[in-house]
């Protein structure tokens, strides 16, 4: 029998950024004892990158905006493939969950008459983002991490989780391994809500960093429940693309919603020659109009690089790709510009965006209040994820939780920036309370020892092949660079049918990796355990891409570069065949309520 | 593209020796991505603790060429061109093995500083109004990353190793910010005095120096606190008021 320590709570949450932090907080809340375990350190999650902010209908900076803008917002962003439970839950209760992170300590910039102030972002019709400068993220995080330490939550850092175990149908706990010491940790738990956020290490030009291997999605998949909408990958229009190492790494929204602009070589502002047809409406039509909206004037509308991440990524493609890009591939994003319109513009940056003044002036060499940045799409965010019941957040397995980037519903074909922050705080809420309730209700399973003895001989089997199987990286490196070419930003039916037959060819040297040296903190060995998750995720990522023959939101073919009517009425579900294959099935989208109809009918203008 | 020589040290539980690796530098790049292509080329097993490689997360904190540094930030174009870089782990923590530390001890330390307790809601929409210029010097503070540079630099836990007396500059900053809280209604200073030890601190701004979120730790935090734990404690005038009040302390 494998060697394992034993560690019992009511409700295990995997992973720690804002969305398991706040379902701890909730299940502790409930009555749980709750267990909280990290990839890495506590506090160091990804949510700490977030920068733009919280969106939430408060309407402290302009009072046309309410709970009912935002869920149509979010919809139209979505491309109507949003779960629309999801949808109206998240724009209600946002603006309490923003709330209750001030009465938690979080300190957001303010209005003149002392409010939380918002700003504005792509896709959202009013300034709805509670913010921190670009730093919001770490605001929230920290936020969280604070209240959530004088809880009754155990937090057990720097454990990766490899197989969540099961007792019949019912889900009960999981098998994990320490970095420190490589030793396992067998949880026995009653329910167990995923956190683990994104997939973005699947990519080679990525926002994310080594722990978003997409292990939430695998592990849901393995222990039987369903993914869904995994084709629709946002990828962010700004990353850096200069120098070489930066490459990927996130330039906020928040630019743009400060005044800055996208222009190619050719210095013309190419985001207004190409305006789609549902954002017309609500789009400026000159530069005049866009800065006047920048400036807060209510009755101008939004200039055209804050339309949806999706179409403005696919837009500075274009521009590179017919030769009018930035010297290192990229176009330029200019927000320098403003000292035109504004006095003391270099101050007002340096104050709005402290964190891209010094990650440029740091790593890239350029005062971004005196020079134009160079920027380039970058794997940001996955739309898709585990499919969840709208209200309770748990998957298709009993007892198994989800929130945030891992679940899938919210943002349907394309994520408005910002409904992410309020995601976490609002669906991790939801996913720790019912966690803790299913508990209370069902009681605990009993984890089958014979699927904890087989994790652990897996976890283990790549020491046994030191000296003669392969080394991690390279196929680390190679799957990345295969993703990003074949199904990256525009797809074609051939290049990913070369993609699913790569996959294969890698899932075998995958089976033959090895890992030198001892358990103790071995990155290599880490690296060999993730190889399984990534290639798991990126194949569903594939094949729902392939079955999704239109293009929509952050799904877009070359061959078919037009939504379809017909595509627009399911999702895609992925799950696990009993053969062991991979299983796809288009599954109708419930229709809206009348009420909801309503709403996105009145919102239409 | 030039081919450098990293010293790093490797090894485990503190027992361990330099090892010297050589790696070609390109443009741009950073001590993490050098540490990371040592890792793929010849040491698969190297231990690095990293995240966001972006200067946001705090994890990647080590001693570069003697100095505390977050590796990701530290552009090898910085240090002098053509020479050897040596790579260590922060020495105020417990070592695990090769760069990575313990750094579990401030997470603790965190545990037993009273949390934040705001004042009730006073605005009619049941929330709080405040005003950004009042929240400005709080938001300074929160900018930390918990990178523990700070800690690992200063004397009184790096040289004296007072990790069970002293909160050191990370906790002192934490407190600030919690102190000067707009909303915030706990009372710290008998803990900064008694339990905490500020008064180690003999403001050499080490700490400040190291941050990389060019937090003013000491002007801004440090000092502040104890100028009010010496009004609190030590102030004369209040000592002869609270006599004559028979006030007791609070």
């Amino acid at each position: 029998m494998a060697e394992y320590e034993r560690v019992e709570h009511d409700v295990l949450v995997i992973g720690a950024g804002g969305a398991g932090l706040r379902a701890a907080i909730a299940a502790a809340n409930s009555g749980a004892r709750v267990g909280l375990v990290c990839k890495s350190l506590l506090g160091k999650a990804h949510t700490v990158m977030a920068e733009g902010g919280a969106a939430a209908a408060m309407g402290n900076v302009d009072d046309r905006d309410n709970w009912r803008v935002h869920f149509a917002d979010t919809m139209r962003g979505g491309q109507y493939m949003n779960n629309w439970r999801m949808a109206e839950l998240h724009a209600q209760e946002a603006p309490d969950r923003v709330r209750e992170l001030e009465a938690w300590g979080a300190l957001f910039d303010r209005t003149t008459d002392g409010r939380i102030l918002q700003r504005n972002f792509g896709g959202h019709r009013y300034a709805r983002l509670a913010h921190v400068g670009d730093r919001t993220g770490l605001e929230m995080i920290r936020t969280l991490q604070d209240h959530a330490i004088h809880m009754a939550i155990d937090v057990h850092m720097e454990v990766t989780v490899v197989q969540l175990l099961k007792d019949g149908e019912r889900m009960a706990g999981a098998l994990a391994y320490d970095r420190e010491k490589g030793r396992f940790k067998l949880f026995a738990a009653g329910a167990v809500v995923l956190a683990t956020g994104g997939i973005g290490r699947a990519f080679s030009i990525t926002s994310n960093s080594w722990e978003y291997t997409g292990d939430g999605q695998a592990l849901a998949y393995q222990a039987g429940a369903e993914l869904v909408d995994m084709e629709f990958v946002q990828f962010h229009p700004t990353g850096m693309v200069w120098p070489p190492s930066v490459k990927g790494i996130l330039v906020t929204e928040g630019v743009r919603g400060e005044g800055g602009v996208l222009r190619n070589s050719l210095g013309k502002r190419f985001m207004f020659d190409d305006i789609p047809e549902n954002y017309r409406p609500q789009t400026a039509d000159s530069e005049e109009e866009g800065w006047r909206y920048v400036m807060g004037d209510k009755a101008a509308r939004r200039p055209a690089e804050l339309l949806t991440r999706d179409h403005v990524a696919r837009c500075i493609q274009r521009e590179v790709r017919e030769g009018r890009g930035s010297p290192h591939g990229g176009v330029f994003l200019d927000i320098a510009w403003i000292k035109e319109r504004i006095p003391d513009a270099a101050e007002h940056i340096r104050k709005k965006l402290p964190s891209m003044y010094h990650q440029f002036m740091q790593l890239a060499n350029i005062d971004i209040t005196t020079t134009p940045m160079e920027v380039g799409p970058t794997t940001h965010y996955i739309m898709g994820g585990i499919r969840v019941d709208g209200d309770s957040q748990m998957s298709s397995v009993p007892g198994l939780f989800a929130a945030g980037e891992c679940a899938a519903g919210l943002h349907g074909a394309n994520r408005l920036g910002g409904n992410s922050l309020s995601d976490l705080v609002v669906f991790g809420k939801r996913a720790g309370e019912y966690a803790a309730k299913f508990v209370s209700t069902r009681g605990r399973g009993t984890p089958a020892a014979s699927e904890a003895d087989g994790a652990v001989n897996r976890a283990l089997a790549p020491f046994d092949r030191a000296g003669s199987g392969e080394a991690p990286y390279a196929i680390q490196h190679e799957l990345q660079r295969m993703m990003q070419e074949l199904v990256g930003i525009v797809r074609q039916e051939d290049e990913m049918k070369r993609a699913l037959e790569n996959l294969k060819g890698l899932r075998d040297r995958a089976r033959r990796v090895a890992a030198e040296g001892n358990r103790e903190y071995n990155p290599g060995w880490h690296t060999a355990l993730d190889l399984d998750n990534l290639l798991t995720v990126s194949e569903a990522i594939t094949r729902a891409a392939i079955e999704r023959k239109e293009s929509r939101g952050g799904h877009f073919r070359d061959d078919f570069p037009e939504k379809d009517s017909q595509y627009a009425k399911f999702n895609i579900v992925v799950r696990k065949a009993p053969d062991g294959s991979m299983q796809l099935e288009r599954r109708p989208i419930p229709p809206l309520p009348a009420e909801l109809a309503a709403i996105i009918e009145e919102q239409q203008t | 593209m030039t081919a450098t020589t990293f010293r790093i040290w490797r090894g485990s539980r503190g027992k361990g020796a330099f090892t010297d690796y050589e790696t070609q530098v390109t443009e741009g790049m950073v001590v993490l991505d050098a540490m990371h292509q040592i890792q793929a080329e010849s040491a698969g097993d190297l231990a690095v603790r990293w995240n966001c490689k972006a200067g946001k997360c705090g994890s990647c904190s080590a001693e570069i060429n003697g100095q505390p540094r977050l590796m990701c930030m530290t552009r090898m174009d910085e240090l002098p061109a053509n020479e050897l870089v040596t790579v260590e782990p922060m020495r105020a923590f417990p070592h695990v093995r090769d760069l990575v530390t313990d750094v579990s001890w401030n997470f603790e330390v965190k545990k037993t500083i009273r949390k934040f307790t705001p004042r009730k809601p006073d605005a009619p929409d049941g929330t709080w109004r405040m005003a950004q210029e009042d929240v400005d010097r709080v938001q300074e503070f929160r900018k930390c990353i918990e990178c523990f540079l700070c800690q690992d630099v200063c004397h009184v836990i790096r040289d004296h190793h007072k990790h069970d007396e002293f909160i050191g500059p990370r906790y002192f900053v934490y407190t600030a910010a919690l102190e000067m809280h707009p909303l915030d209604t706990e009372d710290r200073l008998r803990d900064l005095k008694e339990d905490q030890a500020i008064g180690y601190c003999n403001i050499t701004k080490c700490c400040t120096k190291v941050c990389p979120e060019h937090i003013t730790i000491t002007d801004n935090a440090i000092i502040p606190l104890k100028e009010r734990v010496i009004d609190e404690f030590y102030d004369p005038v209040v000592k002869l008021v609270r006599l004559f009040r028979g006030k007791k302390k609070t």
